[in-house]
């Protein structure tokens, strides 16, 4: 947000977020202004089933409140925590009714521990289990802002509100390139509400627990709010393009993008003689996809020739196939009239034999993350061995006997030169 | 005697920068010696090993060498963890995985994969990278021997060169009805110097850490891309391993060959000795 000001105030945004790149580590916890805060949201299932009192004795709604109490208590400070219910207010039979019932308990912001926790202690479980709505609200109160997003699904159903499928709500949130991770949480879950949550959580690369103990339930949502205040590197978002003359032209950093099955898209880097590309792509498979797959990342040159490439293939369950590649271009000599030489344009081909079987849906595309660092180029090797030097019991008896026979020759010399010097 | 002095001389010499290249002989050697494997875990200084695993490349938790990491999951999670490796270091990384105590549906696959900075997966030399376990077994080790470190290789090798390795662990293939149960895992790197006879000539310019921008790169007008996006992550500071990047140079080649070059000079000198005989002969008066 700040940045946002400092940008608005005139200040140079390159300068600025040159400055916010380069501050020392301790940024998040010593000068939060400097970071937009990550946000997360709790939404808790207040459905009808979450009375059955089977988990550790207690019923599922009261387990909650204890874990939501604790976690409360420890949410990390630079945090923006919000909590949403869904099915807490329509005890009624109306579907159409019931599947609107989500409701923002306490909004996104600074957390106010004692407020947020009276509102939970309000909670009774009423109502209908709308997964796919509530996702879609929960989006819409974490927008707004740089930071990652997080929501933490709890719930002890599947979704009943059919047909928006809320696995695929999830993965239209995610292709929104919002950085948002969905967690899921199953209290006891049968088979369908397994199947439904892991797949939200495959969709949006979360993860899926399924909560057996009340600790178990603390733990886990605890430590998914303290993974939330974690600094990480957010990409920005690119569209490659069909070719390479079209391509977008990117600069060193982290990128995300959207691929379909089995096809590819192009970028373009600029590098400079004596400098060194370094490329790495990740294509994530966040839906069912069939059991062998392959990544292909190759760079060409604008005039269409294979400079080098790196690919990787694979089998059985994954979160994402990636591999890289490095281009050392040569130095080459300063353009007559001084100056830098101009850089050479690489084309970068990001292609992938993912495929599915026919039910799964193509739309949006996998998630793409394409890093993109520019260094110096290395020192090339002027001999296989270190410097070109010599190790080993053979190097020196070798040498030891050269110098032996170095020894005798000069002797012999000089003593031939004492002689001859004799007799004359 | 005149010679027989100089010969002396020249030998006490010789015997003196041998026995200054003697103690590093010694040394050369090296790949049990104690300062190769750093142990940061043992260490009361070093930071404490990490609880925490990361979910994807992006949030891998950093670790050095030798500290013990440990990190509480779910089953079918995957869990990411970053290790710095420099050039001529042989790396075997561990992992053990407590499995959940409840009762399962099916045997499981558990894999530790390895892939370098450039996230290009690389090769076990030996080790049990996959496990299937059985229903009932408590727990699952798995481990990698990594090649030796180098500290340059040509771009279309597919060689390990010194920078940040990423180690996954994760399930690969398991019933789908034991999804999400949970897990405590534990990973660790050991590190062994792999010595002189390993390396080769040339060096990388900046380690093989994403989003490594070199100081004089980034204060150069004609990269104004180190932004935000590409700055290193507050944590790269920490992901170096221990004394920082070595530079290259540095092997003990220069050794053996600089004890070859005094061997050589030995050798010289005794090979000149053997033709002088034992000096002038008795009986040739001074004079003549």
């Amino acid at each position: 947000m700040i940045i946002r000001k400092r940008l608005a105030a005139g200040v140079c945004g390159l300068l600025a977020t040159l400055a916010v790149g380069l501050l020392p580590t301790p940024a998040a916890a010593g000068e939060p202004d400097t970071k937009p805060a990550p946000k997360v949201e709790l939404v808790l299932d207040v459905s009808g089933s979450m009375r059955a009192r089977d988990l550790d004795g207690q019923s599922r709604m009261a387990a909650a409140k204890t874990a939501f109490n604790e976690v409360l208590d420890a949410v990390p400070g630079e945090v923006q925590l919000g909590i949403r219910t869904l099915g807490a207010n329509y005890p009624g039979q109306d579907r159409k009714v019931g599947c609107k019932d989500t409701k923002l308990l306490y909004p996104v912001g600074p957390l106010d521990r004692t407020e947020a926790k009276t509102a939970v202690a309000t909670l009774t479980s009423t109502g209908w289990t709308p997964i796919g709505p509530s996702l879609l609200a929960a989006a819409d109160d974490l927008k707004g802002g740089e930071a990652t997003r997080r929501i933490v699904l709890i719930t002890d159903g599947e979704d009943t509100c059919q047909p928006l499928d809320p696995c695929e709500v999830a993965r239209d949130i995610a292709a929104k390139g919002i950085h948002l991770t969905v967690d899921t949480l199953g209290l006891l879950p049968d088979d369908k509400t397994r199947k439904q949550l892991s797949c939200i959580a495959e969709a949006t690369g979360g993860t899926y627990t399924s909560v057996q103990h009340t600790g178990q339930l603390r733990d886990r949502v605890h430590q998914l709010v303290d993974r939330a205040a974690d600094p990480v590197v957010t990409p920005v978002a690119t569209q490659g393009a069909q070719e390479c003359s079209t391509a977008p032209e990117l600069k060193p950093g982290l990128y995300n993008d959207r691929e379909k099955f089995a096809e590819h898209r192009w970028y373009r880097v600029g590098v400079r003689p004596g400098q060194e590309l370094r490329a790495s792509v990740s294509i994530g498979a966040d839906r069912a996809v069939d059991n062998d797959y392959g990544v292909l990342l190759r760079a060409v040159s604008a005039h269409g020739r294979e400079i080098v490439r790196g690919s990787e293939a694979g089998d059985g369950r994954t979160d994402a196939v990636s591999t890289g590649l490095r281009y050392p271009m040569p130095d080459a000599d300063t353009p007559d009239g001084g100056g830098e030489p101009p850089a050479e344009t690489v084309c970068l081909q990001v292609s992938n034999s993912f495929s599915a079987p026919a039910s799964v849906k193509r739309d949006p595309g996998l998630p793409v993350e394409l890093a993109i660092d520019l260094v110096d180029a290395p020192h090339d090797a002027a001999d296989p061995a270190s410097f070109g030097l010599g190790r080993g019991w053979w190097l020196l008896i070798t040498l030891a006997l050269a110098g032996l026979v170095g020894g005798l020759v000069w002797g012999w010399i000089s003593r031939w030169r004492i002689s001859v010097w004799r007799t004359n | 005697m005149r010679t027989l002095r100089t010969v002396t001389a020249a030998l006490l010499a010789a015997g003196g920068l041998l026995a200054t290249a003697g103690p590093a002989l010694a040394d050369d050697p090296p790949p049990a010696s104690g300062s190769a494997t750093p142990s940061p875990g043992s260490d009361p200084d070093s930071p404490p090993a990490p609880t925490e695993a990361g979910t994807s490349f992006r949030t891998a938790t950093l670790v050095a060498a030798g500290q013990r990491a440990t990190a509480d999951g779910s089953t079918g999670d995957y869990l990411y963890w970053a290790v710095p490796l420099d050039q001529g270091q042989n790396a075997t990384v561990r992992a053990k995985v407590k499995l959940p105590e409840t009762a399962r549906h099916g045997a499981a696959t558990w894999q530790l994969d390895v892939y370098d900075g450039l996230r290009r997966r690389q090769s076990c030399r030996y080790g049990m990278q996959a496990r299937k376990v059985a229903a009932d077994a408590g727990s699952v080790e798995l481990s990698c021997t990594l090649r030796t470190v180098r500290s340059w290789a040509e771009p279309w090798a597919n060689d390990p060169l010194p920078g940040r390795y990423y180690l996954r662990l994760t399930a690969t293939d398991l019933s789908p009805q034991d999804l999400g149960q949970p897990v405590h895992a534990e990973v660790e790197a050991a590190v062994s110097d792999a010595g002189g006879g390993h390396a080769v000539d040339g060096a990388l310019a900046a380690p093989l850490v994403p989003g490594a921008v070199p100081a004089d790169a980034a204060d150069d007008d004609s990269s104004p891309s180190a932004t935000a996006s590409a700055s290193p992550g507050p944590q790269a500071a920490a992901g170096e391993p221990d004394g920082g990047w070595s530079s290259g140079r540095w092997s003990d080649r220069w050794i053996w060959t600089a004890a070859g070059g005094v061997l050589a000079a030995l050798g010289g000198i005794a090979g000149y000795r053997l033709t002088q005989g034992r000096g002038r002969p008795s009986r040739v008066p001074p004079g003549a």
